[in-house]
């Protein structure tokens, strides 16, 4: 199935006219009679020995209703799960789980950790006791510096480890040292990789309501992953699942950083509120989504890559440091992603990686739109350029040398992913994207006339050719549910949560071209555990493929009973009757239609229609995993000018390639990659979450904190869907997650373009972020 | 220590409210969990994002940063003002066609920033558009779609004058 009437089509979502008129509910739309609010007292230093916390005068201020600090919680209180399980699949691999805690006891360990939650009438009042809780810590020196922790053993974020190592990974494909003998250039860097925020733009929140005489805890959560939620509440307050019900309202944007669990608000709120048995809101604010909510990126990486004179790659060897945080529940997924994506679009015969994981006394770590891939394919692709300029060839040339094939694929690269599988790449015609960008971006034109004419002006104006993938839809499995109702109209109900991705109309999509209903007539439920409780989350870009497929296998199940009711209602074999819109009725005899919702009241032993003892209903359940990722490409192509006095890049155009498999809806797929771009430029020149020696950030605001405007997007920008049709569809729809795929290129694009524009000898960009003050650094660097 | 009250007028979308409110509230926090109208939405609580621009006399501006007593006796207009589901104003229309709202959260502070801005400005170029929406933060689109349904809309409107 490659298209239906809506499959493959640009249709325009179902949920956009309740978005546009202010007529759905957002998070802190929610609002619970009686409900008290929530407010976290955090940490101004990044590590300290709490002495003494002294609430007594906080509890005097009329409106106060409780306040908790971790001695409060007392056998509850305990280190979190660890949410991602240890990298054990790799042989060698060494990982210390220091999981989060859900408030500081004892020890601060980062800037923002929760002292004490006040309960209060509201959040104004709230927030007024802060001013009245006095905290005694002794301060400690902070670790911040990832290179620096990894060695000196001085100060520890953990006591209890020898180091502040996280994990030490290592993998090898090859012979890295033997490739080395054999090369004939050998080229080495540093590069660093710059520390960003997911910064959707709906803060988090959490409202936990126990209901003491049904004795059910209802929770809404504005996260990407309501179903790990209910079963880390039912095992923390000893509850069945059942009596867990977590709903995600509209949630404003996700990125990432909504993934995460175990944090203050769902450990702590559900136990506040079956203790006070009142339901507690918490909404939080920007600063605190700023230090405490998950972030990432934030490597440093010692690369190097050795070839034969004529370009081709002999070997590539990469010893990088990953801040984890202070903690690392979220296991290894992000560095693994790194690793796996360093040489994930190149022929690469010996491969050597190695994560050093880093604990430092910073917020935790976890993926953010691009999750490790973007530092890989950085890493690789900045190398590339090293190495072509050491060789006195193009980075186009060196490029089209070793890109793979469609040919070549699929290939196993031998390194294990953050799936804990070995990483397959299934299908895709990387050279071909390239080649095809190359065309689109005219790159001949650019370099024999644009250039030229600019420079003859005196203007600087470059251009820059990547490549990169997208490692994505990894498994283990979604599901979802489908039923058509007694109206006629269809529900379909997944634990998979959305923040903005258009499910309510993708999914919408695949079921109403199986059941030949109007696509108006399919409801799709996100995110609702009493509707549907099975899955894993919302996360590398898996939700179009994975849930997707689910859809399609339901809908099928349910296409599969309503020829069978239909049959026997109509008293004809099955093959000869066939759906037409919103019914079903013998072929070429319209006036033996049933409507679909008839029909649904039919299977029913009631009557007569399904045998009794067999399952009723229109309705069917089907899960999909997926036996490995499935890996998207893509080529990126930029050209930049810049401005001569201020240093400020401006993209002139960008024209990317990418392809996803199979399209289900090419407008919101051009959305997601729009969208991935603008956080990738955004990483590139201006988000930067900065840390100073004491681990305090000092860009926790918007102020300081710069996100990508609409005049900062590429002036001109192109994107084209460059889908290679494989044999090997490693999904029933052959479909791809395109989520991530915008944010992955555009760094190592937009670096090659601005060196390439001042082509000054010895200016070398070797950091994702780039202000026109770190310009200038680097030129100061290359003149002497 | 409980928080001394003043009494407010303010019509907003049409209708006259008469509350009483802490000094300190916010006109966001009051038109959202005071009045009931959550469609304006809070993205930062320092002026930046933009997601809670209404329209003040007229005017956009960040409901966030000011306070509701200061909006007494003044004229609100916020996202429940334009269209409905069944019926939406010509920019929500554009916006739905060219799919210029993904999560949706920053939509209505992108609509109250524009519908003045195109009373005032009938025909904007890309350029000019993507100024007037500098001040507004979208994480999903990328505002390249945003720009085209401002574009759409421009002509929606003229056609209909």
């Amino acid at each position: 199935m490659t298209t239906g009437k809506y499959f493959g089509k640009s249709v325009l979502r179902l949920e956009d006219k309740n978005m546009l008129t202010g007529n759905v509910k957002y998070m802190d739309d929610i609002e619970i009679p009686g409900q008290l609010h929530a407010a976290f007292l955090r940490s101004d230093y990044a590590h300290a020995r709490i002495l003494k916390i002294d609430v007594s005068e906080a509890l005097k201020r009329p409106g106060v209703v409780a306040i908790y600090t971790a001695e409060d919680f007392g056998d509850f209180w305990k280190p979190g799960p660890l949410l991602v399980p240890p990298p054990t699949a790799i042989d060698g691999s060494q990982f210390n789980a220091r999981t989060l805690v859900p408030i500081a006891k004892d020890k601060i360990r980062y800037s923002g950790e929760v002292l004490a939650v006040v309960i209060a009438e509201s959040r104004y009042i709230a927030e007024d006791a802060f001013d009245d809780i006095i905290i005694d810590v002794d301060p400690l020196p902070a670790v911040v510096d990832l290179e620096k922790a990894w060695e000196d053993t001085s100060v520890l974020v953990h006591d209890d480890l020898p180091s502040n190592m996280a994990a030490l990974v290592k993998q090898e494909v090859g012979s890295y040292e033997e490739a080395k003998k054999k090369a004939d250039v050998v080229v080495s860097r540093r590069m660093l990789i710059e520390h960003v925020a997911g910064a959707a733009m709906e803060n988090r929140g959490f409202i936990a309501s126990w209901d003491d005489q049904n004795q059910v805890m209802t929770i809404w959560a504005n996260t990407q992953s309501p179903l790990t939620i209910r079963g880390s509440v039912a095992r923390a307050l000893n509850l069945a699942e059942s009596q867990v019900h977590v709903i995600t309202p509209f949630i404003g944007g996700g990125f990432g950083p909504k993934v995460m669990t175990s944090l203050s608000d769902d450990v702590l709120l559900p136990w506040i509120s079956l203790k006070l048995k009142r339901p507690i809101k918490w909404m939080e604010d920007r600063r605190e989504n700023f230090l405490a909510t998950t972030s990432e990126r934030d490597q440093v990486h010692h690369c190097e890559i050795v070839l034969k004179k004529d370009g081709t790659i002999l070997g590539f060897k990469d010893v990088f440091y990953h801040n984890t945080g202070a903690y690392d529940s979220y296991g290894m997924t992000v560095p693994l992603n790194t690793q796996t994506h360093t040489i994930s679009n190149y022929r690469v015969p010996n491969f050597y990686s190695e994560i050093r994981m880093v604990f430092t006394n910073q917020m935790v770590v976890t993926p953010v739109r691009g999750a490790g891939r973007s530092e890989g394919v950085f890493a690789m692709e900045r190398m590339l350029d090293f190495a072509a300029k050491e060789l006195g060839i193009s980075p186009v040339e060196i490029r089209l040398k070793n890109l793979l094939k469609a040919e070549e694929l699929p290939l196993n690269t031998g390194v294990i992913g953050q799936d804990f599988v070995v990483n397959i790449l299934d299908s895709g015609d990387y050279l071909g994207n390239y080649q095809k960008c190359l065309a689109e971006i005219d790159y001949d034109k650019f370099r024999k006339e644009i250039q030229p004419k600019a420079r003859a002006e005196g203007k600087r104006m470059g251009i820059g050719m990547v490549a990169f993938t997208e490692g994505t839809a990894v498994g283990p499995y979604e599901g979802c549910k489908i039923t058509v109702s007694t109206s006629g109209k269809v529900t379909m109900a997944t634990g998979y949560s959305t923040q903005g991705q258009a499910h309510y109309t993708v999914f919408a999509q695949i079921i109403a071209d199986q059941l030949n209903v109007k696509i108006e007539d399919v409801r799709v439920v996100t995110g609702d555990t009493n509707l549907f409780a099975w899955g894993a989350g919302t996360f590398a870009s898996r939700g179009a493929a994975l849930v997707g497929a689910a859809a399609y296998l339901a809908a099928q199940k349910v296409r599969a009973k309503i020829f069978s009711t239909a049959s026997k209602k109509l008293e004809v074999p099955e093959e000869e009757i066939e759906l037409c819109e919103g019914s079903v009725c013998v072929k070429g005899q319209p006036e033996t239609s049933i409507p679909l919702g008839m029909l649904a009241s039919l299977a029913n032993p009631m009557r007569g229609v399904v045998e009794p003892g067999v399952e009723p209903g229109l309705e069917a359940t089907a899960y999909y995993g997926p036996p490995h990722g499935s890996t998207g490409s893509g080529a990126m192509g930029v050209i930049v000018s810049i401005d001569e006095e201020t240093n400020k890049p401006t993209i002139e155009r960008m024209v990317m390639v990418d392809d996803c498999g199979t399209v289900i809806n090419p407008l919101v797929v051009e959305g997601q990659l729009q969208g991935g771009i603008s956080m990738g430029i955004g990483n590139t020149l201006y988000e930067r979450l900065v840390y100073d020696e004491n681990g305090q950030l000092l860009t926790a605001s918007f102020m300081d904190y710069l996100m990508p405007l609409a005049t900062d997007m590429p002036e001109k920008l192109e994107i084209i869907h460059n889908h290679a049709e494989s044999s090997l569809k490693v999904n029933p729809l052959g479909i791809k997650g395109v989520g991530e795929a915008g944010a992955i290129p555009p760094g190592p694009a937009i670096v090659q373009a601005i060196e390439d524009a001042f082509g000054v000898a010895g200016f070398e960009i070797l950091e994702t972020n780039l202000s026109p003050s770190q310009i200038y650094e680097y030129l100061k660097k290359a003149a002497k | 220590m409980s928080e001394k009250l003043f009494p407010i007028t303010v019509t907003v979308n049409g209708e006259e409210y008469h509350r009483e409110v802490e000094a300190r509230l916010l006109l966001s926090d009051f038109l959202r969990h005071d009045l009931g109208l959550l469609g304006t939405h809070v993205g930062c609580e320092h002026g930046i994002c933009g997601a809670c621009t209404i329209i003040f006399d007229g005017e956009p501006i960040r409901s966030c940063l000011i306070f509701a007593v200061q909006a007494n006796g003044h004229d609100i207009r916020t996202v429940e003002s334009l269209g409905t589901p069944e019926n939406l104003h010509p920019l929500q229309q554009s916006f739905h066609e060219k799919h210029a709202l993904q999560c949706g959260f920053c939509t209505p502070g992108f609509l109250m920033t524009l519908v003045p801005y195109l009373e005032e400005h009938p025909n904007p170029s890309r350029e000019e558009i993507r100024e007037a929406i500098d001040g507004n933060i979208c994480r999903c689109t990328g505002y390249e779609k945003i720009v085209e349904a401002v574009q759409d809309a421009a002509e929606k409107l003229s056609q209909k004058k």
